[in-house]
């Protein structure tokens, strides 16, 4: 059995809003849900599946009681930031089983308002989490986190600053034509490499931009998307991993993507080759190069050379990437950048990025993001979409 | 760049591990050894997570490694060096670099354990240029 066919995606919808101090989490959980619903043309009523992960307060039962939805499925894998490309697959999965037939994921936050030093700051965790303790005395933060995997990637692969920098230019050329996104200036690799450290090796303009807002989705049965009127988008394949620290035995220079990309690239019948446009979750610059590596787009230690000159640049390069601007630019709502990852690739299969950005005949799409913390434990989460 | 103190934050033993940290006070750095696969692992726990026994116990380490990985935070008021060493016995851990110039650290560079006081709790291992 395979998803393969076996559902499409019918409504995306992101949040125009990049700051929200006026409104709730729940009420923007309650707005993205909504824009979604009207994106595919159907109502909350067509709602009898349900997905939301640990950014919806109170879980499921609190939103679907907010909104008032009636679901007969429901999913709150919780897989950090990839969570949301994950639900999509098993989404697609509870379809093809008869459990619903039209699935709702919705994603919110507001960490900007709430002050949240989102990558700098070490987060408490559970005391029961049995990592905490051997953790949370060392001050590991996000960012440090991130640039302990760059700092032994580079020290492996003799990848650059200048490099990874020009991840940051790729988005920033792209977050340009976005009138929503956070930063819109387009910056040079010198720029990048200028700008204050934060943890080295990454500096200031390696991060991804803290913001509020959200997202969603809404995943059809076969039969219900060809009776509506956005173009359908169909999903091909899908693929999930967590990789950890194996007791000790520690390698900070690969991904979960290494399984879960090649899981989604079978189920789907292609390759990295044939992928039109690529959304790689952008949490910082090097989360990108050691995620197109995994995911076969260069081989392992050739990241570096592969995204440098432009080479992630839509109309420019070989691999257009995060059109929208990413989390890099654009938008990370809830500190979580899945949702927008797999909601750019919908856009960009219609046929409705800004046009400065669209990708010719883009009919084969990646969206692929990484949950939790790099260089600890992580989720990753592989979706792969067809234009009919 | 000197790494100034930074308030460590006390970890939360529980039954697990307790030993370890009552041998912390004590200066003592310990590691958990199965005897079934006779393989060490970190963070330490009961069932080995290598062959699945729960013939694991507690053995003195050396306190010696090499840094595999680290990052100096500076964005902060005092910047720290987090970091991955690679333990004599085999494993790797999570851990600071502390006594030292944050700015001469290098990946290789050899190190050896040394106990930091924490707010409240037990003192924790952290590592020094050896």
């Amino acid at each position: 059995m395979t998803v393969n066919g076996q559902a499409y995606i019918a409504g995306a919808f992101e949040h125009p809003t990049r700051r929200a101090p006026d409104k709730t989490l729940a009420q923007l959980h309650a707005e993205v849900a909504l824009g979604a619903l009207q994106d595919a043309g159907l109502s909350r009523n067509d709602v009898d599946g349900y997905f939301c992960a640990a950014d919806a307060p109170g879980g499921a039962a609190s939103m679907a009681d907010y909104m008032n939805l009636n679901v007969r499925h429901i999913d709150s894998t919780e897989l950090g930031g990839c969570s949301y490309i994950a639900h999509v697959a098993h989404a697609a999965q509870a379809i093809a089983l008869g459990k619903c037939s039209v699935a709702l994921i919705t994603l919110a936050g507001r960490p900007r308002s709430e002050g949240v030093a989102t990558g700098t700051t070490p987060r408490l965790r559970d005391p029961a989490q049995p990592d905490a303790q051997w953790e949370w005395p060392y001050g590991l933060a996000v960012a440090n986190g991130y640039a302990m995997c760059a700092m032994r990637h580079m020290h492996e692969f003799a990848t650059t600053g200048e490099q990874l920098a020009w991840i940051k230019v790729a988005a920033s050329h792209h977050a340009q034509h976005n009138p929503n996104a956070m930063l819109r200036d387009v910056v040079t690799v010198e720029e990048v490499v200028n700008s204050p450290m934060v943890a080295d090796p990454l500096h200031r303009l390696d991060c991804c931009v803290i913001s509020d807002g959200g997202g969603a989705l809404v995943v059809v049965k076969p039969e219900i998307a060809k009776s509506l009127k956005r173009p359908p988008v169909k999903v091909i394949g899908a693929g999930e991993a967590i990789k950890h620290q194996a007791g000790g035995a520690i390698d900070l220079t690969y991904s979960a993507a290494v399984w879960s990309g090649p899981a989604a690239f079978r189920e789907a019948g292609v390759t990295p080759s044939d992928i039109k446009y690529a959304s790689i979750y952008d949490s910082f610059t090097i989360t990108v190069l050691i995620q197109l590596e995994d995911l076969g787009f260069c081989n392992k230690g050739d990241g570096g050379r592969f995204v440098a000159d432009g080479n992630l640049i839509s109309g420019v390069g070989k691999l257009p990437f995060n059109t929208d601007g990413g989390g890099l630019c654009n938008n990370h709502p809830s500190n979580r950048g899945g949702m927008t990852k797999v909601i750019e690739a919908v856009r960009q299969l219609r046929g409705e990025a800004h046009p400065a950005v669209q990708v010719k005949n883009c009919d084969l799409a990646l969206a692929h993001g990484t949950g939790l913390q790099l260089s600890t434990r992580q989720a990753s989460a592989t979706l792969i979409l067809e234009r009919e | 760049m000197a790494a100034n103190e930074r308030k460590v934050p006390a970890p939360a033993p529980n039954v697990e591990t307790q030993a370890f940290w009552d041998a912390a006070q004590n200066g003592r750095f310990l590691i958990r050894r199965c005897t079934a696969c006779s393989k060490a692992h970190w963070y330490p726990r009961t069932i080995c997570p290598f062959c699945a026994s729960d013939a694991t116990e507690w053995a003195n380490a050396a306190g010696k490694g090499t840094i595999y990985s680290y990052s100096v935070m500076r964005r902060v008021p005092e910047p720290y060096a987090v970091a991955y060493v690679t333990l004599e016995e085999g494993p790797m851990m999570l851990t600071n670099i502390v006594d030292c110039d944050l700015d001469r650290l290098a990946i290789g560079q050899a190190v050896t354990v040394v106990f930091k006081p924490t707010e409240g709790g037990p003192p924790v291992p952290m590592f020094k240029p050896a």
